[in-house]
């Protein structure tokens, strides 16, 4: 297992915020599954339609800290043998990752908010929210 | 592939450790995805990246660390304040040397292109041991040099000279030079406003000019930007200003606010012995200082050839005017820094010493840390950052301390030099500072990192309290040797300078300096040019002197003695004739009748000078025990005759010598004649004032009222006890004695430090032992004494190593030494004692801990 320090007295979320973009790309990535570093770099690449590649520096630079702040684990839990790999961890959301994803998130939107009220964003289409 | 895994290496270990495989993966994948094309583009991508991420992931580091080692600092703040003042004790002692090293010996004075510029001086080494081998030059041979040199751009000469201003308020008295028009742009330097000198101030008939220095332009004339055209009356006589220096400006010397231009009348050029201007040079582009000699020497040659009755024996010699300072200042700083360097060694010493007894009582969460996947590179990175922590923390507040010691330290460089007193601290002597204090913080703290990680395995985890084996005790024992060993080279260093100013301080200068007040009146000319017109004043000041209730002696002399070192002229004495050009030289004076009297130095046989010696009468003098040993020994000297400058004078008196070169140097035989049988000449016309008295410290008020009464127009300068005056002979030395004083204190108290602090951590370590002991019937004595002996092993080992070393340093200082032996037993002796003495007084509190050990409680812990 992965040392970290003892996340007795976790920071409030939102002292953690604004997350570097790649932070928030990495939650995004293991929100609802665990996924080892080559699968997040897919994974948000796909979800941005190949815009955005994480290098491998940045993700495992990201993951450290991410580790070290308590938003994410390394699991031992792996998928079954035939599809694993044996150099691969994987990494998985705490709840307090996930806290501090949904505290971003609403910063974001608040920030969105904003800009259509300045007229710099368009107003979101009838039925969709 | 391979460069991939090359290219990872910027990345810290336990990074690379921890994510290099999959980093490796990803890559592969990377490229067998990307075309041909995109190869090379892949590569210049990731280059970059690793780089631009590696450093992220190193400051990432970082701040944890800076973060944990506040966290452990916090803990342990009685730690941390003793490593901090340690650190800063260190390293504000080494820069406060360095900066004074730096000002007076490493940075270049503050003229353009420095280097080129030289000194010339006649070379009269066949008189060596007498007042030294670089002499002034006469006129007539610097303005042969001139002509006949090629190796200089511009040659020029300066006089140093003081006049008295009378034009702004209160008369004061002025330093200066006079200067001949060259001299500026030699140095390179412009006035801040005006003009500097033309070759048409130089001439004879050119009315007087005078460019002042921007702090007497601020004193004496508050700044007004008028002062150009204006007329100033200095010594008499009209001189325009026509510039104004810059701030900072500083030549020849420190002190000099003023210049005048130099002129050279016919008369100054017939004597070829009468040496008094300095020559000054910027050497030509290419031309070395070897090749400019060379060629001087040649000139010189030629010149004693043309001249062999006066210059037989003259040569020339150039030195670079960045060189021009004496060798003892010279020394003075090294032995400084070379103090200041111990200290910090002692410094280090100690903090290692320090962090190895901490890391000892880390053992455990550093196990822990190791255990839990902390890799050795992040344990060494952890300790090494806390380490740098501390130093930077201590050399900030060195830095202070420096800065607060520096204005005492410059006492130790001499006035004469072309510079501000006291240095400032800039940006080259902050990086010093920041050098020194990584130095510092690298130098403590990886020995201790090193100690941690060796033994690194899961012992730390079961060990106990008892943690610290045999190995790690001698390392820090070989520690503490260090230190005592580096205490007792200050200690024996310092001790030999005290030593030596002992017996310095115990010279006799040839008079009794105690209770005698000394001032200046230098009469201007041609005021007073005329004979009875000077005596008139002389007389009318000294009989009114005398009269003052206390007063029991008065007189006037050219110059006091150590004030002035110089004014020596060649002697032929009777019965040994000699040519003019190797003469041996006697120091001249013209003195007032109770002159030495009131100096109290000793009339062996004869008479003094008298009023009757008067130009009416044969030409006499005074002679000093000296003069007759070397000229009529065992004769009776008294009546005979010899040659003196340009006159013939008879002896009528004896007198004891005087060491008118201050108290470290015997200087030449002294010969006093009467002011009434004066030399053409001003620049010998009795000017200094002695008054001895039972209450001189309150004399000066109405020395000041008769002066007054005398001349209105005369300022009054250097009003100074005599006692004063010998003292600040020997202040570079005491200041000298302090500086290394204090330094040899901090190094004893930190070597104090180190014993009590390895002492204390054995005793700790052998509660249970020494319970054991006490349990099987060891009374407290042998507890005690046993603590004791383990101090005392110590200590030796240290003294056995210092004295080795301080006999080395002593060998070194031989020079400063004044004759005092590098081996005084007395000297070491006390150094050794001293640190026995330490060593007893650091071992007693763990001792009487360790007699206290209940040997119940202590065996039941474990």
């Amino acid at each position: 297992m992965k040392a970290r320090p003892i996340t007795v007295d976790l920071p409030d979320p939102a002292s953690l915020l604004p997350l570097p973009a790649a932070t928030f790309h990495i939650l995004m990535a293991v929100a609802d599954d665990d996924r080892h570093g080559y699968a997040i770099i897919q994974d948000v690449a796909a979800r941005t339609n190949g815009e955005l590649r994480l290098s491998a520096g940045t993700l495992y630079r990201s993951i450290q800290r991410m580790l070290e702040q308590g938003l994410l684990i390394e699991t031992r839990d792996r998928p079954s043998p035939d599809q694993d790999d044996e150099r691969r961890r994987y990494y998985r959301i705490t709840p307090y990752g996930a806290a501090v994803a949904r505290a971003e998130a609403r910063r974001l939107t608040q920030l969105v908010k904003l800009a259509r009220e300045s007229g710099f964003a368009s107003a979101p289409l009838k039925g969709r929210v | 592939m391979n460069f991939y895994r090359i290219l990872l290496h910027a990345y810290p270990a336990s990074f690379r450790a921890e994510y290099g495989e999959e980093m490796c993966a990803i890559f592969a994948q990377r490229r067998r995805e990307a075309s041909a094309v995109m190869v090379p583009l892949l590569w210049i991508a990731t280059v970059l990246e690793i780089f631009g991420n590696a450093l992220a992931v190193h400051l990432d580091v970082l701040r944890q660390d800076l973060r944990y080692a506040a966290r452990s600092f916090r803990r342990a703040p009685g730690f941390t304040v003793t490593a901090i003042t340690v650190a800063a004790l260190g390293i504000g002692a080494t820069t406060a040397a360095f900066t004074m090293v730096d000002h007076v010996l490493l940075r270049p004075f503050g003229f353009a292109d420095p280097d080129r510029i030289v000194k010339l001086y006649e070379d009269h080494s066949f008189s060596a041991g007498q007042g030294g081998r670089e002499w002034d030059a006469a006129p007539a041979q610097y303005r042969d040099w001139k002509n006949l040199s090629r190796s200089f751009d511009k040659m020029g000469a300066y006089r140093g000279l003081s006049m008295n201003l009378v034009d702004a308020g209160e008369p004061r008295r002025v330093d200066g030079a006079s200067v001949t028009a060259d001299i500026f742009p030699i140095l390179g330097v412009k006035p801040a406003m005006g003009r500097y000198f033309t070759e048409d101030d130089d001439r004879d008939t050119a009315s007087g000019t005078v460019v002042l220095s921007d702090s007497l332009w601020q004193d004496a004339f508050g700044g007004d930007r008028a002062i150009l055209g204006r007329k100033l009356i200095l010594d008499d006589g009209a001189y325009t200003v026509i510039g104004v220096m810059p701030k900072n400006f500083y030549f020849p010397t420190r002190d000099a606010q003023m210049w005048t231009a130099m002129r050279f009348s016919a008369g100054y050029y017939e004597d070829r012995t009468d040496t008094f201007i300095d020559g000054i040079a910027r050497l030509k582009r290419g031309v070395s200082l070897d090749q400019a000699r060379a060629e001087m020497r040649t000139i010189a040659a030629q010149l004693s050839q043309q001249y062999p009755k006066e210059l037989a024996h003259v040569g020339a010699t150039v030195i670079r005017l960045q060189d021009d300072i004496g060798n003892q200042p010279k020394m003075m700083l090294f032995v400084l820094l070379g103090a200041a360097l111990c200290v910090l060694l002692v410094a280090c010493t100690n903090l290692a010493n320090l962090l190895l007894a901490r890391a000892m009582t880390r053992r455990r969460e550093l196990a822990v840390r190791a255990a839990m996947g902390a890799g050795s590179e992040r344990l060494v990175r952890q300790m090494l950052t806390e380490s740098l922590v501390l130093s930077i923390a201590g050399g900030t507040l060195g830095v202070f301390l420096a800065v607060a010691a520096l204005p005492m330290l410059t006492k130790v460089s001499p006035v004469y030099l072309p510079m501000a007193e006291v240095p400032q601290v800039d940006l080259r002597v902050l990086l010093f500072a920041v050098g020194i204090t990584v130095a510092t913080g690298v130098g403590f703290g990886v020995l201790p990192a090193l100690r941690v990680t060796r033994s690194r395995d899961s012992a730390g985890l079961r060990e106990t309290s008892r943690a610290g084996g045999g190995r790690r005790e001698r390392v820090r024992s070989t520690l503490v040797i260090a230190e005592v060993a580096l205490s007792v080279v200050l200690l024996v260093s310092c001790g030999l300078m005290i030593r030596a100013l002992w017996k310095i301080q115990a010279v006799d200068p040839g008079f009794r300096s105690e209770n005698v007040l000394t001032l200046r009146t230098s009469l201007p000319m041609p005021k007073y040019e005329k004979n009875a017109t000077r005596e008139q004043f002389y007389q009318k000041v000294l009989a009114q002197a005398q009269r003052l209730p206390g007063v029991s002696g008065a007189g006037y002399t050219s110059f006091l003695p150590i004030v002035l070192g110089g004014g020596v002229w060649p002697v032929e004495a009777e019965g040994h004739p000699e040519p003019l050009s190797s003469r041996q030289s006697a120091s001249a004076r013209f003195v007032t009748p109770g002159y030495l009297a009131a100096m109290g130095t000793p009339l062996r046989a004869g008479r003094d000078v008298s009023e009757s010696d008067t130009l009416a009468s044969p030409r006499v003098a005074v002679v000093s025990e000296s003069f007759v040993r070397r000229y009529w020994p065992g004769e009776n000297p008294i009546g005979r005759h010899f040659n003196f400058g340009a006159y013939d004078l008879m002896v009528v008196g004896i007198v004891g010598d005087v060491r008118v070169r201050g108290l470290e140097r015997i200087a030449e035989p002294q010969v006093y004649m009467p002011y009434r049988q004066p030399q053409m000449s001003a620049y010998y016309a009795p000017k200094d004032l002695v008054a001895r008295g039972t209450d001189v410290a309150n004399l000066a008020p109405a020395l000041r009222r008769i002066i007054h009464e005398a001349d209105p127009a005369q300022p009054v300068v250097s009003v100074r006890l005599l006692s004063d005056i010998v003292d600040s002979n020997t202040a570079p030395r005491r200041v000298q004695v302090d500086v290394l004083g204090a330094f040899a204190a901090i190094a004893f108290l930190l070597a104090a430090i180190g014993i009590h602090g390895v002492l204390a951590f054995a005793v700790s370590n052998r509660t249970q032992e020494i319970g054991v002991r006490m349990a099987l019937g060891a009374r407290g004595g042998d507890i005690l004494s046993m603590i004791l002996r383990d101090g005392v092993m110590l200590a030796l080992a240290g003294i056995a190593v210092g004295v080795v070393l301080a006999y080395g340093a002593g060998r070194t200082l031989e020079a400063l030494l004044d004759g005092v032996a590098p081996s005084d037993t007395a000297t070491f002796a006390s150094a050794i004692a001293l640190c026995l003495l330490m060593t007893v007084a650091g071992s007693l509190i763990p001792a009487v801990r360790a007699v206290r050990i209940d040997p119940v409680s202590a065996i039941r812990t474990e």
